[in-house]
């Protein structure tokens, strides 16, 4: 029995070699992470996985997997894919909502806008005599400038 | 004695790959059609027959169908990005939400600040909380909480993860 197993290793009761795929990531104190994983994927599967990929996208990827084989085992049906579902239903109710408050922000924009417009032409609306007085003050302004 | 019935034109994709006889009571019969051997393919790749079998046998049988679409989906995602699978789509949705919840935050304010100006009545009532996700906090709760592990910059670390489109599920 070769003490310095890792947990996969130990778990399918076999010698741990020197070279194996699983060891750097199923260390032997934690069996249920490499249990929950080849529950769903199978010790096989998991290998040439690992092994088709380099050696610095490995561990990501047993993170990964056991999220993924984490979620199947709690929710059989849809695993991880009903997070999926989740967030996607999620989305589309915030682009509704921001639909929603644009449209509210629009409306008020416009009534904002045509009350400013209102509010100034009260100020400046001239009347009959008010025009002359206004050609008359302009054309002394230019007199000082 | 061979069977009377056909078996090339019996057997259901799994059956076909696996080059056995489809029995009537074949589990995976009745969601591995013939002319569908991708689909079986993929599933069997990345989980195994077996494995396979194993699940879709605890689920009750009118959930099965649902089983096996989202196993593929799953088998899909693993295919096309080895890394981070399934992990990787929903990574990218959450950004996508993050993306939405800022932009929301954006025309909530500029709204207060009309509906100030304008003294107008026409506030939204049904206002919700703005946590980091607001409201729409990504269920853990199933999944033990795992999805705060990968976070956005893990994934984006990834320089040779494949950025597809898993807006459309393909059986909704």
């Amino acid at each position: 029995m070769n003490p310095g197993r890792c947990a996969a290793c130990k778990y399918l009761r076999r010698k741990c070699p020197s070279d194996c795929v699983f060891s750097p990531y199923f260390p032997s104190n934690n069996l249920q992470r490499f249990a929950s994983i080849h529950k769903i994927y199978g010790a096989s599967n998991v290998a040439k996985l690992l092994q088709q990929l380099p050696v610095h996208h490995r561990a990501q990827a047993v993170d990964s997997l056991f999220f993924e084989a984490h979620c199947r085992i709690e929710a059989p049906v849809y695993g991880c894919v009903g997070l999926v579902f989740t967030v996607q239903q999620q989305i589309h109710d915030a682009a509704t909502q921001l639909a929603k408050t644009r449209a509210k922000v629009a409306v008020l924009k416009s009534t904002a806008h045509h009350s400013q417009i209102q509010s100034d032409s009260n100020v400046f609306l001239p009347g009959p005599q008010s025009v002359a007085h206004l050609g008359l003050f302009n054309q002394a302004s230019f007199g000082f400038i | 004695m061979r069977s009377q019935e056909p078996r090339s034109s019996a057997s259901c994709a799994a059956c076909k790959l696996l080059k056995r006889r489809c029995t009537p009571n074949c589990i995976f019969a009745p969601y591995f059609r013939s002319d569908e051997p991708k689909k079986f393919a993929k599933v069997h790749k990345v989980f195994g027959a077996s494995n396979v079998s194993k699940i879709l046998i605890e689920v009750p049988e009118e959930q099965r169908e649902e089983t096996v679409n989202s196993l593929a989906y799953e088998a899909e995602a693993r295919l096309r990005d080895p890394v981070y699978g399934c992990i990787g789509a929903i990574a990218l949705l959450q950004r996508k939400m993050i993306e939405l919840q800022h932009d929301l935050a954006l025309a909530r304010a500029r709204l207060a600040r009309y509906a100030a100006t304008t003294s107008s009545a026409i506030i939204s009532s049904d206002r919700v909380s703005m946590g980091p996700f607001g409201e729409f906090q990504v269920p853990a709760a199933s999944c033990g909480g795992f999805i705060d592990s990968f976070s956005l910059n893990s994934y984006e670390v990834n320089q040779d993860a494949h950025m597809y489109d898993f807006s459309q599920i393909p059986y909704v």
